[in-house]
């Protein structure tokens, strides 16, 4: 991670938050440039939205300290407030308001109006302003995630913080909105967007894999596969439930998963090279009668890498 | 590869019965709603058994005696006498008599004609004026019954021939409201009941909905600060309720032909100063709850309830248990009520009224404040 | 993939199943099969008729034309004994947030008519197999979501139906459990389980046998999922969902 931003990002350091027993964050510190698209990948439960609004100076952290934009997210909110655009996770919009009316009110909430947020926020209007006129609750989800979007820009805002942007939105529309969000960071807007699809990820310039409360790794999608400290044999047959006991009854077997129609397989010892590790994986299987089986050495993925990161889920159980 | 095996079945009431014993463990751990269940009952039962008691414990008795005499004398001691009257004013002349009803002073005055106890003696019929406070026409007919019995007996004990004609006769006024039109007793108290319903209620659930939506997160990340929110939200059920009190008014008028004897425009000023208590207890609400629906509840337990019961629209303070009565000072409707009743049927102004609106105006300084305070500017 | 004996009535026969609401045809004039322990995934976008398709095949909505018959039974005219002889699981809700996880069971297995001793045979079975034995009395609401799915999964196939509808079942959880969700579709399935599946993570389309994609209540594609890419010529399902819908058809 390069050194102190520009006091144009996002700065992070040793937050921590609480309810009650449950820690929500623990120990988080980040750095995001100015003008990165940057991710937060992790479940449910991982402490993205606390992250989140701790940064829109929506909660007070119990430690550590926040800076965003270069401004204090205890000291400066009222600043902060003013210069973002915010985005929570479910839809938070007006449903009997139509769309045009809820972009008014949120520009005049900021003091500004429609027009005057054009810059940022033409590109999406041309996609939803065939449907000016109908009430935001009539929406597919796709175009209210749009809408939303609208919302939290109208008032040209440096950075913009958005929480699960796209949770239960079709696939079509996930990749229209990540469209929309590179051709916003072009424009030079920092992004923050936390997901918990991993396919996203590989769109961010850079991602923090969030797990538990606490950040497992902060690394560029496109090099995170070097963070992988051995092969990774994917491997495909016909019968998929036999083909995994098989391989986890292999004695060398490390970590076993079904990954899309292969299942991906790690060694437990480390010094193997991928070909030796392939080898033996064929002549294994061979004896355990699938003699088709494709073997190959692939590059690790995002995925990959956050399970191999994770802590074992709560009632980890095969 | 396993046999699919079907598991024995049992009929229709197995079924029913597992959702039976389900919904009992959703009413059961739903612990906010089962209170509110069980207690408000509790607490109607006895609202309704003591505060519809019809029987009146201090009768405030003003006796107008123009020419005093034994008899007379004889009189006003048998009704000072009686438990229940408590002789508040004796005086020559009826001049005093308004004045002590706008006041709220005496319930019910007793006038003797000049000469009475010279009447009386020479076996000539009399006739007692009775004037009572009916501005509540339940209390009205009860106090007359009271005072006709007390006079019956002094009658009795006064006059030697037993079986002789009655002597005494009782005229009886209702004052303030002569036909003891029960619309007139629930008016002022209906409007109390209304700007407590769009005050409090729907703001409390205004309010929570945009927490439950979470419009409000979106919201407060703005430079919109917590008053202004609030005030965005609240004054347009201001409006509202001020409307609405018009149209309650204007209707009950052209009905009931509810008088309005005081100013108009005094009593809009108070219905002003009203809404804005419930509105900072609407908001009270909001701020403590999570959802709508607690909100709701909240809302309708906190005042709809309290207003409905204990403001004196229905059940009159005086007929409730000692100890229930200073219980109703908190209860912003009950001085709304006094003060409606006052313009509207004894057509008093500030001068009489001047307390109850004190009252009020201290509430709506205290919980405004609150109230803005309650909405933070962050979540937690 | 199962490895049970064919049967020779498929679990689920589709044909010509239409509906209409007034002018709009939701669903229109699909066809398809689902054999015995296949796990088929029903995928497409918001709005193309994948909610309206289901309803009707778990006899919740009375087709305007065509028929299916799931579990042996007409969706149309025995839609008691299809709910009888199905499984439904959906994101939204399965299990009831304030009752501990024994009285859920319980509570299913009571629906569906199982006896006692049969409730709490399964009961036992299930918490050994979820490993909830500790947790069998408290509230669902408590559990992590992972387990809750789990859970909710297991309670769905609770009295063995032929067919199990899973409607978006991996929301929002890690990608370990999601696969180890997974991995008790593919022992239900290989216990001859049929398994409906519909889900947006186009990654776990590719864990099914089959799928078929829904474009404006049509269907636009049913095959493998290795024939699919092969036919699009791209590398992943996502690829091919994004071929197929038209962007901006649904609004």
């Amino acid at each position: 991670m390069s050194g102190s931003s520009s006091g144009a990002g996002v700065e992070v350091s040793g937050l921590g938050k609480r309810y009650g027993d449950v820690v929500a964050l623990d120990d988080v510190s980040v750095i995001v440039q100015p003008g990165e698209l940057f991710g937060f990948i992790g479940p449910d439960g991982a402490g993205k939205t606390t992250l989140f609004r701790i940064l829109a100076t929506l909660l007070r952290p119990d430690t550590g300290s926040a800076r965003v934009l270069g401004l204090d997210v205890v000291r400066d909110l009222w600043a902060i407030r003013s210069r973002i655009g915010y985005m929570p996770g479910r839809f938070s919009l007006y449903a009997d308001l139509s769309v045009e009316e809820n972009l008014r009110f949120f520009a005049a909430v900021f003091g500004t109006t429609l027009e005057a947020g054009e810059r940022l926020v033409a590109p999406i209007w041309r996609q939803i302003a065939p449907f000016a006129g109908r009430r935001a609750g009539a929406l597919s989800g796709g175009m209210k995630q749009k809408l939303a979007l609208c919302c939290a820009l109208v008032h040209l805002p440096d950075l913009l913080l958005l929480d699960e942007p796209t949770t239960g939105v079709d696939a079509v529309s996930r990749r229209e909105f990540w469209d929309l969000l590179e051709e916003l960071q072009r424009g030079g807007l920092t992004i923050l967007a936390s997901t918990p699809y991993m396919d996203e990820a590989a769109r961010c310039d850079r991602v923090a894999l969030v797990q538990g409360g606490r950040i497992l790794d902060v690394a560029d999608p496109r090099r995170i596969g070097e963070r992988f400290d051995r092969p990774l044999v994917a491997v495909r047959a016909a019968e998929r439930l036999r083909l995994l006991h098989a391989l986890r009854e292999h004695p060398g077997a490390g970590s076993v998963f079904p990954f899309g129609d292969a299942i991906h397989y790690t060694d437990a010892r480390a010094d193997r090279s991928g070909e030796r590790v392939a080898a033996e994986l064929r002549d294994y299987l061979r004896d355990r009668a699938f003699p088709d089986a494709e073997i190959s050495v692939v590059r690790p993925g995002i995925e990959d890498v956050f399970m191999a990161l994770m802590r074992p889920p709560a009632g980890a159980a095969a | 590869m396993s046999a699919r095996a079907t598991p024995p079945r049992r009929g229709a009431q197995r079924t029913l019965g597992a959702f039976v014993r389900k919904e009992l463990h959703h009413i059961v751990r739903d612990r906010q709603t089962l209170a509110i269940l069980l207690v408000m009952p509790l607490v109607q039962v006895l609202l309704f058994g003591y505060a519809l008691r019809t029987d009146i414990h201090d009768l405030r008795v003003a006796i107008v005696d123009p020419s005093p005499d034994a008899r007379s004398v004889r009189l006003r001691d048998r009704l000072e006498g009686t438990p229940r009257f408590r002789v508040v004013r004796t005086a020559t002349t009826a001049l005093a008599l308004e004045d002590l009803f706008r006041r709220g002073e005496a319930d019910v005055a007793v006038v003797l004609p000049a000469r009475f106890g010279e009447s009386l003696g020479r076996g000539e019929p009399t006739e007692v004026l009775l004037v009572a406070d009916a501005s509540d026409p339940n209390t009205g007919t009860i106090m007359q019954a009271y005072v006709r019995a007390a006079l019956a007996g002094f009658e009795a004990d006064v006059t030697p021939q037993a079986g002789g004609p009655v002597r005494i006769r009782v005229e009886s006024r209702m004052r303030f409201n002569p036909t003891l039109e029960s619309a007139n007793l629930f008016v002022p108290g209906l409007i109390a009941l209304v700007l407590t319903l769009v005050s409090a209620l729907m703001t409390a659930i205004s309010l929570s909905r945009e927490k439950e939506r979470g419009t409000l997160e979106v919201l407060l990340v703005s430079p919109l600060r917590p008053w202004q929110i609030i005030a965005g939200k609240v004054l347009p059920y201001l409006g509202l309720g001020f409307a609405i009190t018009c149209l309650v008014l204007l209707a009950a008028r052209l009905a009931f032909r509810v008088p309005l004897r005081g100013s108009a425009l005094l009593l809009l000023a108070e219905s002003v100063l009203f809404t804005i208590v419930s509105l900072s207890l609407g908001v009270l609400v909001a701020a403590r709850t999570e959802s709508q629906r607690a909100a709701m509840l909240g809302a309708l337990v906190g005042t709809l309830m309290p207003t409905a019961l204990l403001s004196g629209m229905i059940f009159p303070i005086a007929s409730m248990p000692g100890w229930l009565q200073p219980v109703t000072f908190i209860v912003p409707a009950r001085w709304f009520v006094v003060i409606a009743r006052g313009i509207m049927l004894k057509g008093t102004g500030l001068a009489y009224l001047w307390r109850e609106t004190l009252v009020l105006t201290g509430m709506a300084a205290i919980l405004l404040v609150a109230a803005t305070r309650s909405f933070h500017a962050r979540l937690d | 993939m199962t490895a049970s004996a064919a049967r020779a009535e498929p679990a689920i026969e589709v044909r010509g199943l239409t509906r209409r609401f007034g002018a709009f045809t939701a669903v229109d004039d699909i066809s398809f099969d689902v054999a015995a322990g296949e796990v088929f995934g029903f995928l497409g976008a918001n709005g193309a008729g994948k909610t309206t398709a289901i309803r009707m095949l778990i006899g919740l909505l009375a087709p305007t034309a065509g028929t299916a018959r799931v579990a042996g039974f007409d969706v149309a005219t025995q839609a008691e004994q299809v709910k009888r002889h199905i499984g439904y699981m959906s994101q939204r809700f399965s299990l009831y947030e304030d009752l501990t996880v024994r009285e859920n069971i319980t509570l299913y297995g009571g629906i569906y008519g199982l006896s006692d001793d049969a409730i709490a045979a399964r009961t036992r079975d299930l918490a050994t197999r979820l490993e909830l034995e500790r947790e069998l009395d408290e509230r669902v609401g408590r559990l992590p979501l992972g387990w809750k799915q789990k859970l909710a999964f297991s309670v769905a196939v609770l009295h063995d139906p032929r067919v199990v509808f899973l409607d978006e079942p991996t929301g929002g959880v890690d990608p370990m459990t999601r696969r180890q969700f997974w991995e008790r579709i593919y022992v239900a399935a290989a216990e001859g389980t049929t398994v409906f599946v519909t889900t947006h993570h186009m990654d776990e389309a590719e864990y099914c046998d089959r799928v078929s994609i829904m474009v404006d209540g049509r269907i636009a594609a049913l095959g493998t999922p290795a024939e699919l890419r092969a036919r699009f010529g791209v590398g992943t399902m996502d690829d091919v969902f994004v071929r197929l819908a038209r962007p901006g058809a649904a609004a």
